[in-house]
């Protein structure tokens, strides 16, 4: 029965679904159409979202809701940094942008590492005070600066162009950078769970005062983790930014904190594997989901599209989800190579294949 | 500023603070119950606008029996979710109730998108949902108020009474005090804990529709969002004031009230962030007191 796969050949197994994946992507980047590549980039940033968010709150157990904040300040920052400065000089009507980002201008890497670690920095100070809150009033608390984070970009015309927003930013976002991003995102964070440290994370979600009197020390485990979620959503929000190339404050309201929190709910929340299989079936489903707003036919009655249907539809799909299917795909487990072969030889021996 | 500025910027905060406390109360009564934030609270607070508002357009209702209407309508909205939604979950884990809270909430949001547009509708005289006459401009001492804002601070205080009338006076109201005790032992004392726990959420959605219609007619228009900023400052409201507490929610809602009013009047160029300045008082309030100011020595919760 505890028959497991040995460690070398998971390693190998695991190289080659990255290689295949690269490939796969690599042939996507070539011949598939620009609507398919970008379904594949969001697909990818919606990783890195999703799998940040679980580190905070599915693992750690912060229930946090101010993400939407933390991409915003990635979005901006980078932008800030990428931007040519002839445009800014156009986009910045009404107040000129502040001194040290009128001049500079980089490339998208940097831009992206500063813009992450940006976010970071402020997670750190963010986190100090509102993790002395536990439980509603921690994930009040978030939401708030969340919130907080929103109208500041909403009224600080000089340094991000206020309600009008920044367009025309330089599409640098492909599949390389947004599935490179992810992979590193996964990586990091999933080595951190897999840690001694990780272990210590799950402890204080289970129960902080146990975990207290085990000897962890329960804040400086939780600022790690916030900070090191919040560097992530700032990546992923600068590639998000450089993807769809015009933000506004807008985009990082609170219902994007929502978006991310389903797909993390959809494949489970406390589960970096099931993270990423919600961010893609999310991703996807919402395309296909395009199909309630457009007019459709069943037989002969035709049905006008609904605009703003897909939203009802992902709404009433997570409070069926929370009614009926808690656990979400993956629960709080891990899709591992042992998972994936004891279930393969368990339904092998439900059709007798295999003797025990 | 001169005294006669200053009281008008007060009578105007104080009809803004009884909106904030209307709404705030039906957060508070909820979490003293069930421990859940009904993050749903600030979308019913809406359909308590868009249901006067379409009894007045489509079904021609007077004004006054339309806003009755939208009262009982909203109330029994509230109740609704609650046993949809809500109920299913009461021995879950709290956050997926939370999270069911927030599904709901959006489920309400993009229903009123699609459902009554996502356009702005006026809610204002000329259309016939209220008097013309609330417009009209009362003197005193040199300056101009709104009859509307006098009506508003009178009806506020009139179900602030009718509430604490109810909670403190009747024999449901003792039960609500009861189960926010204590669920299982009220039970076995015989009370209906179901049928508590809706009224609970009749009682507040009713009263988040009263103050959806006075908010409705002070800033006149409704969209499926309208809720959504007012609902997170009153729960900001009843966080601040002792969540659980049904005096903190009053007072928190006054404090937010007029301390939104008086720093846009006294530092107007913050006026933009006067949406962030509820949550700046959040973060103070819960970092000094986490309970918030009324919430360690009122030990009755509703």
């Amino acid at each position: 029965m505890e028959k497991s796969l040995s460690n070398s050949l998971k390693f190998i197994l695991t190289l080659a679904l990255i290689v295949v994946i690269g490939f796969l992507l690599f042939l996507a980047n070539k011949r598939a159409s620009e609507y398919v590549i970008l379904i594949l980039n969001l697909m990818a940033i919606n990783m890195i979202f999703a799998v940040s968010l679980t580190l905070i709150n599915g693992i750690t157990g912060i229930f946090s809701l101010g993400h939407a904040g933390f991409i915003a300040i990635g979005a901006y920052v980078s932008t800030l940094l990428t931007l040519p400065v002839a445009q800014k000089e156009m986009t910045f009507l009404i107040k000129p942008l502040i001194y040290p980002f009128n001049q500079i201008q980089m490339p998208f890497l940097p831009a992206t590492l500063i813009a992450g670690l940006v976010a970071a920095g402020f997670g750190y100070v963010v986190a100090a005070p509102s993790l002395r809150l536990i439980g509603d009033y921690l994930a009040i608390a978030t939401l708030g600066l969340g919130e907080t984070i929103r109208i500041i970009a909403n009224n600080a015309w000089s340094i991000t162009n206020g309600a009008l927003g920044l367009k025309a930013i330089p599409p640098y976002t492909n599949i390389y950078w947004s599935w490179g991003w992810a992979f590193v995102t996964v990586l990091v964070i999933a080595s951190l769970v897999k840690s001694s440290y990780g272990r210590a994370l799950k402890a204080i979600r289970e129960d902080p005062i146990a975990a207290k009197a085990m000897g962890i020390n329960v804040f400086s485990h939780q600022v790690v983790s916030f900070v090191l979620g919040s560097f992530f959503a700032g990546v992923g929000g600068a590639l998000w930014a450089h993807l769809i190339t015009t933000i506004d404050p807008k985009s990082f309201a609170f219902s994007k904190t929502f978006e991310i929190l389903i797909m993390a709910v959809l494949g489970g929340l406390g589960s970096i594997s099931g993270a990423i299989i919600g961010a893609s079936i999310y991703t996807v489903g919402l395309e296909f989901l395009r199909v309630l707003e457009s007019p459709f036919k069943i037989w002969f009655i035709n049905f006008p599209g609904i605009p703003g249907m897909r939203m009802v539809v992902l709404s009433i799909m997570l409070i069926v989800l929370m009614l009926f299917w808690q656990r979400g795909i993956m629960g709080r487990d891990e899709l591992t190579w042992d998972l994936i072969y004891k279930l393969f030889t368990k339904s092998a021996r439900r059709r007798g294949v295999v003797d025990e | 500023m001169s005294l006669a500025g200053f009281f008008q910027h007060l009578v105007n905060a104080l009809s803004l603070g009884g909106i904030y406390a209307l709404i705030a109360i039906g957060y508070t009564m909820v979490y003293g119950i069930l421990r859940l934030i009904n993050f749903a609270h600030g979308d019913v607070f809406t359909y308590g606008i868009y249901f006067a508002f379409y009894a007045v357009v489509l079904f021609l209702m007077p004004w006054w029996v339309a806003f009755v209407f939208s009262i009982f309508a909203t109330a029994f909205l509230g109740a609704f979710i609650e046993r949809i939604a809500y109920r299913p979950l009461r021995n879950a884990p709290r956050i997926s109730a939370l999270i069911t809270a927030i599904g709901v909430s959006f489920f309400l949001e993009n229903f009123a998108i699609v459902a009554f547009g996502g356009r702005a509708k006026s809610f204002n005289p000329q259309t016939g949902i209220y008097p013309t006459s609330f417009l009209n401009m009362i003197n005193i001492g040199g300056v101009r108020i709104p009859v509307l804002t006098f009506i508003t601070i009178g009806i506020v205080i009139a179900a602030l009474v009718l509430l604490i009338w109810i909670v403190y006076r009747t024999k449901i109201g003792m039960a609500m005090r009861a189960i926010s005790k204590d669920i299982p032992t009220t039970k076995l004392m015989g009370v209906n804990a179901d049928r508590v726990v809706s009224f609970t959420f009749m009682l507040g959605s009713g009263l988040a529709a009263i103050g959806g219609i006075l908010w409705a007619m002070k800033y006149p228009q409704v969209y499926p969002y309208t809720g959504m900023i007012p609902g997170l400052k009153a729960f900001i409201a009843a966080v601040v004031g002792g969540i659980g507490s049904i005096q903190g929610a009053m007072v928190g809602g006054f404090i937010l009230g007029i301390s939104e009013i008086m720093i846009v009047a006294f530092v107007p160029s913050l006026a933009g962030y006067r949406d962030a300045f509820a949550y700046a008082i959040l973060l103070f309030v819960l970092l000094v007191k986490p309970t918030g100011i009324l919430g360690v020595e009122v030990s009755e919760k509703v």
